[in-house]
Parts: structure tokens; C-alpha cells; sequence
């Protein structure tokens, strides 16, 4: 029983992990109706970013940790809004109005290109991140359990962080000016414009919005593995959460990437041995799908009624 | 004529001779290509690696302006460790130069694998230097693939002998669990045949643990090892897995010391991102530790003082910069061998081939070339294209590799039959006429 709960607790953090990158995703999706490949790229970015401003900071110029660390998120933060900015200008504004795949292809391309670019100008090799997020592991439950059940204090801090993400995005899309012209721009593109919204600054204020959860995701994966290319794969994590979850609701990628997250390690744990191993990554999928059965728009997404 | 005719008939008199000169001196020249990955997942680790192929090369080039006076061309192509990109830059490379590559190292079992099929057809040899398909040292069947230095049931079995060592001899494996956490590919399951018949001859419990590529999540495995609690776990690893699963031993607190990496899980990017949690873990060596030996001497002067090298400070003298340099060594002295046969000149790969399986480098020509404390003899022939069976392990400090045991070699009465029985069954498979190599010459 121990070591289930054990499997349980550690799979429900890391799919805490994975949604903190699947809400990136969420953001652009839900106020522009383009699915961002590039997301995990823009993770990437943000963390070569982060990291090399305050290994900079640190090492050369002599900075104290505190202000090496705000200077590496407000570079970090500087990145992509850049990153933003050339998205919308040279890509979303050419494509506005263009199917929703022509849109999909275009963020590919911009994965490709991003992915390139932090390369060139960050480095390729694998920069150790600390920002002073705690990562010893704790032992709970030791009187009840024999060895007690085993946490990672990074990984509950990636579920605070994950946690006031939600709880600030929420404010902002319900409580905000920007947030509401946000949902508008979302429900209808051509119908916000009418009544005045701008949408190009929108779209570059939801990229922005998503370069900053991307940098959120970056410091902390970049805490547990280090800053280096495989960030990137990170979205690969993130679909089945997506596609459980649906892609248009923030509580839904929490939801979706804590199911996901216990589903695929009590898989892996239990199942594993019996199929000679390493299912975790299709288990995912497969446990997604089975939802979409139920629940073709995702478990809390938008069901999309079209007339012909 | 007018002047001006006159000039532009000079210049192009002038431009035919420099091309002809230029054709003549390409046709001088030793083609070597680089499959590189300076890109993505496994740039890391390709990077250093890549570099000490390329510096060696250019020392060659610049010192001794080649290999016996022929000049060496080289050209990089990017796989990004993926297997397609890998035989598209094969199929490109394979026919540059005026007799065509003379070697490929891909670097990848993956891309062995798949290449295994093409050079036979191509006479092109590949050095696969402590990778690649480990039956591939019977060079009977195998007369194309030279896996130099040591292969992965070498080193499974060395890995073995050091733990039996530490416990107090092979009697004592009896009864003890050694876990096996491997990259779920053709690389990472190329030990567990050797591991598995080991298990069996002495008595231990085996535990084979797959991690799915690219391996940053390791959450689900490292629990089973907390809950399985082996005595010791093996690292078959490759780029962000190694670091990962030094970190992860570190949140489950398995002890470092009892986790022995492969030498492909054993430099500095495997440890570095762990931080104080990679202290004690310990890996084989491919052979070579880190640190500088008397060749750099020569590439300092030669390449990296001038700045004709690609590597940055911190590379230069890592594990993985240390086995590009060896890699080149390897090849270009098998080019070297191939020559005092066959000329100073270009040569096939053919030729080339020849050359590697007659390569006997002696403790005197190590240290001639500056390799001594790297590699130790090395003597490659038909039916053994690894040539040695020997390796080391060292200790991460938590800032440096430093080496902990003396030399082992392989126990060749469990990996000798392995060979020969696998060799014939691709012989088979393959409808290859293995060679009888007591007629080569």
C-alpha cells in the first residue's frame, strides 16, 4: 500500500510538471485557435535564456545571487516578449484568417527555427540551473509506512508554482480588461474586432502571456534536469494532457496533467513489468484517447456545436 | 589584341592553371567524414567528441601536413543522432574525395545498425569505436564493422568483474540483484544478452529497467529501484538520461557508488547537471580517463593556440574531447597501416579496411603518438576487429573523474562463444560466407 501511494504521490507531481508546459499550450489556443508546436521550443528559450544571464551575472560580473536571478528573469521575460512580438508580426499577422492547419504548419516551422536560434546564441551544452528552489528529498508517512513514502520538495514547489499560475491566470482572464478581450478574441475573431479590439495586440499580449508560463515551466524542469535541448521534447509530455484536459481550459490542464501524471507512472510501475517495460510515454496517449471516447472536447473543454 | 583582351586571356590562362593545380592537389588528397551532432537532445555530448576528431585531424594537417604527405580533407555532416539524417549524410558523404570516404564513425548504434547493410556494398569500413553491435568484432562476418577499444559485452562483463571485486569475488555475486537501466533502444539493449548469460553462470539476480528516449523522466523507474533495492545498478544511458537518473538515484537516495555507467554514461555532461548529487558514481572507461597526455603538446601549438579549434576552454581535456582525439588516432594510424602497404597515397576504403584489421599499435608507437596512460596496446585481426578487451573505471568527486581500479579484461570464455554464435546466426540470417581467416593476409 505504501509503495502505491508512493507511485500515486510521485505521479501526481510530475504531472504538475507536465502542466505547467501543457498551459502554454492552453493559452494561445484558447484566445487564438492556433495549437503552438513551438511551446516547448519557447521553453527551451526561456530556460537558455534564464540560465545563461545568471551564470553571466554570477560568475562575471559579479552580481549577489538575488539580483543575478531577477536580472535573468527580466532578460529571460525580455526574450519572449521579443519572441512575441516577431510571432505576431511575422507570422500570425500574414496568416490572420487562414485555416487553423495552415497556422499549426507555420508553428512548426517556428519550433525549428527558435530551437536553432537559442542554440546559436545560448550554447547547446547542458547548464545546471539553480534558483534556489529546494530539491533534497523529504520522507512522509515514515511511522506508518516501512521507509516512509518518498516526496521531492522540487516537485511541490512545481505544484505551488503550478498552483498560483492557475489562480493568477484565472484573475486575469476573468477579472481583467485584457483578459476579457482575450475570451472575446477567443469566442470570435472577426466579432471582437467589430466592436474594436485590437487584435493584434492581443495575440502578442497571449504570446507573451505563454512565453512567461513557458519560462515558469523552464526554471523549474531546468532545476531538475539541468537547461539543455531535451526541454524542448517537453511537449511532447504535454499533448495527452492537452488532449484530455482540452485544449481551451486552464483547470483542465491541471486536471489533465494529474491524471495523466499518476496514470502513466501506476502504468509503468505496475503494468511495466509485465510488457517488458518503458510504456509510460504511449500509456499516456492511450489513457487520452480512452477519455476522448467519453468526452470527445477533452474533460473540461469547450464543446464546439457547428450548424451546416 | 587589345590590351584589355590581352589581360582577360592572362587571367583566364591564370584561373585554368590554379584549377588544374587545385584538381591535382584534391587528387592528392584523403577524404575523411565527420557524422556529427552538434544539435539537439545529444549535443552535449556529440559536441565534445566532435571537436577532438576534428582538432586531431587539423594537428595532423598542420604538423606533419597529413598522413605521409597526403593531405586530409574533412567534412562534417549533422545527424542529430537520428538514424535517417545518419545515412543520408552516409549516402552523401560516401563518394566525396578522389577515392571516397575512407572511414565513417557514426557515433550511433542506431545508425551502425543501419549502415552495417550499406557498407559491405559500398567498400566502405566503419569504426565504431566502444559501440555498435557487439557479435560485430567477429570480423569473419563482420568484415566491414571494426568496434575498436571495446564493445558493449566487454563491457557488461568488466562492469561485473568490478562489482564481484568490490564484494569480495565472483563467489559472491550468488544471490545479489544488479539492476540494468538502459535507454530502450538497440543501444541500450545490447548488454542484456551478455548480462543475462552472467546472471546465469553466477547466480545473480538480474533486473532489466527500460527507460523510454529521451529518458528526462525517470520518476516511475527509480521508484521500482527503491522499492527492488539492488545491490547495484548498471547505467546504459545516452545525453539528458545519464544526468537524469545521477539526479534521480540522488531523490531516492540510492547510494552513487553502488551505480556503474557504461563509458558512454561516464563524462563530465553526464554528471555536472546532477551537481553534488553525482558524487561517488562511478563508470567504465573506454579506456582513456580525462586530462591531457603528451599529444597536447602538439595541439596546443598546433591547433588550439592558433584558434583553429572549434572546442571551448572547459572541453579541451574532457572525456569526451579525449575519445574524439582517439577516434581520429585510430583512423588515421589504420590509414597510415593501409599506406605502407598499398603507397603514400590516397586510399579506398578498401584499402582503408585492410588497414584497420591489420592495426597494431604497441605500448612504444602509443607513446610515440602521444597517447600513453590513454589506450593500451591495441592489436586488431580478422576475426577480432575489437582488438582489446580492456578497460578501467573511474569515480565522479563531485568536480572531477578520477580513475579507481587497475585494468580489467574482459573474461573471453563467456564472450567468445556469445560472438561466434551470434556472428553465424546474422551470417545466416544475412546469407553471408563467413571468411576463413587463417588464409588472410
Amino acid at each position: 500500500m505504501g509503495f502505491f501511494l508512493e507511485v500515486l504521490i510521485g505521479g501526481l507531481l510530475a504531472g504538475v510538471l507536465y502542466s505547467l508546459v501543457a498551459l502554454g499550450f492552453v493559452l494561445i489556443f484558447k484566445a487564438s485557435g492556433v495549437f503552438n508546436f513551438a511551446q516547448g521550443a519557447m521553453v527551451l528559450t526561456a530556460a537558455l535564456a534564464l540560465v545563461r544571464t545568471l551564470d553571466i551575472a554570477q560568475k562575471e560580473w559579479h552580481w549577489p545571487f538575488w539580483l543575478a536571478l531577477v536580472a535573468g528573469f527580466l532578460f529571460a521575460a525580455f526574450v519572449m516578449a521579443i519572441i512575441a512580438w516577431a510571432s505576431e508580426r511575422l507570422v500570425l499577422r500574414k496568416l490572420v484568417n487562414q485555416e487553423g492547419i495552415i497556422l499549426f504548419m507555420a508553428t512548426i516551422g517556428m519550433t525549428f527555427f527558435i530551437e536553432g536560434l537559442a542554440q546559436t546564441v545560448f550554447g547547446a551544452d547542458v547548464y545546471p540551473l539553480n534558483i534556489g528552489l529546494p530539491k533534497e528529498p523529504i520522507f512522509i508517512l515514515e511511522s506508518v509506512f516501512d521507509g516512509g513514502i518518498l516526496v521531492n520538495e522540487l516537485d511541490i514547489w512545481a505544484a505551488v508554482i503550478a498552483g498560483l499560475l492557475v489562480a493568477g491566470l484565472a484573475l486575469f482572464f476573468q477579472r481583467t480588461r485584457i483578459g476579457r478581450a482575450l475570451r472575446a478574441v477567443a469566442d470570435d475573431h472577426a466579432a471582437a474586432q467589430s466592436v474594436g479590439i485590437p487584435l493584434n495586440q492581443i495575440w502578442f499580449i497571449v504570446w507573451l502571456v505563454a512565453g512567461l508560463v513557458a519560462l515558469a515551466a523552464g526554471a523549474v524542469w531546468g532545476s531538475k534536469l539541468g537547461v539543455q535541448f531535451s526541454l524542448t521534447l517537453l511537449a511532447l509530455k504535454a499533448l495527452p494532457v492537452l488532449i484530455l484536459g482540452g485544449f481551451t481550459s486552464v483547470p483542465g490542464a491541471i486536471i489533465g496533467g494529474l491524471i495523466i501524471g499518476a496514470g502513466e507512472k501506476l502504468a509503468e510501475v505496475f503494468l511495466g513489468p509485465m510488457m517488458g517495460g518503458g510504456i509510460e510515454i504511449w500509456f499516456a496517449y492511450v489513457l487520452a484517447l480512452l477519455f476522448l471516447l467519453v468526452r470527445p472536447q477533452g474533460l473540461f473543454g469547450e464543446r464546439i456545436i457547428e450548424r451546416v | 589584341m587589345g590590351l584589355r583582351k590581352l589581360a582577360l586571356l592572362g587571367a583566364a590562362i591564370a584561373s585554368a592553371g590554379v584549377i588544374v593545380a587545385t584538381a591535382a592537389q584534391a587528387q592528392n588528397e584523403q577524404f575523411i567524414p565527420g557524422l556529427v551532432y552538434r544539435t539537439g537532445a545529444y549535443a552535449p555530448n556529440g559536441i565534445p567528441f566532435a571537436d577532438g576528431v576534428r582538432d586531431y585531424i587539423t594537428m595532423l594537417n598542420e604538423r606533419d601536413g597529413g598522413i605521409n604527405g597526403v593531405k586530409i580533407t574533412f567534412e562534417e555532416c549533422e545527424t542529430g543522432y537520428a538514424t535517417d539524417r545518419g545515412v543520408e549524410c552516409y549516402e552523401r558523404l560516401k563518394g566525396k574525395g578522389p577515392t571516397g570516404a575512407a572511414y565513417f564513425s557514426p557515433l550511433s548504434t542506431g545508425i551502425t545498425f543501419a549502415l552495417t547493410e550499406k557498407a559491405p556494398g559500398d567498400k566502405v569500413p566503419l569504426i565504431t569505436m566502444g559501440y555498435g553491435r557487439s557479435e560485430s568484432r567477429d570480423g569473419a562476418v563482420f568484415e566491414w564493422n571494426f568496434p575498436l577499444l571495446g564493445t558493449y559485452w566487454t563491457a557488461a562483463n568488466v562492469a561485473v568483474q568490478h562489482i564481484a571485486k568490490e564484494i569480495g569475488g565472483l563467489d559472491k555475486l550468488k544471490g545479489k540483484k544488479i539492476a540494468l537501466l538502459y535507454h530502450d533502444s538497440p543501444y541500450g539493449k545490447e548488454p542484456i544478452a551478455a548480462l543475462e548469460a552472467m546472471s546465469k553462470k553466477y547466480g545473480f539476480e538480474f533486473l532489466p529497467i527500460p527507460v523510454p528516449a529521451p529518458g528526462s523522466e525517470q520518476k516511475s523507474q527509480w521508484l521500482q529501484i527503491r522499492q527492488q533495492r539492488p545491490d547495484y545498478v548498471l547505467l546504459w544511458g545516452w545525453g539528458v538520461m545519464n544526468s537524469a537518473a545521477v539526479t534521480e538515484a540522488g531523490n531516492v537516495n540510492y547510494p552513487r557508488d553502488k551505480m556503474i555507467g557504461v563509458w558512454w554514461s561516464g563524462a563530465e555532461p553526464d554528471v555536472v547537471p546532477a551537481g553534488d548529487k553525482g558524487a561517488g558514481y562511478k563508470a567504465l572507461m573506454l579506456q582513456h580517463p580525462a586530462g591531457k597526455s603528451a599529444v597536447y603538446a602538439d595541439l596546443e601549438k598546433y591547433v588550439i593556440g592558433p584558434g583553429k579549434s572549434l572546442a571551448k576552454p572547459d572541453e579541451i581535456g574532457s572525456v569526451l574531447y579525449n575519445r574524439g582525439l582517439i577516434n581520429s588516432m585510430l583512423g588515421t594510424e589504420s590509414i597510415r597501416t593501409a599506406m605502407a602497404k598499398f603507397g603514400n597515397k590516397p586510399m579506398t576504403g578498401e584499402q582503408v579496411r585492410w588497414g584497420i584489421e591489420h592495426l597494431d599499435l604497441t605500448a612504444d608507437r602509443i607513446k610515440q603518438l602521444g597517447f600513453e596512460g590513454m589506450i593500451g596496446p591495441i592489436k586488431v585481426s580478422c576475426s577480432d576487429h575489437e582488438g582489446t578487451r580492456l578497460s578501467r573505471v573511474h569515480q565522479w568527486d563531485g568536480k572531477k573523474w578520477n580513475v579507481i581500479s587497475d585494468w580489467y579484461t574482459a573474461d573471453d570464455s563467456i564472450l567468445a562463444p556469445m560472438v561466434k554464435e551470434t556472428a553465424a546466426k546474422y551470417a545466416t540470417e544475412k546469407k553471408i560466407t563467413p571468411r576463413d581467416c587463417s588464409k588472410e593476409s
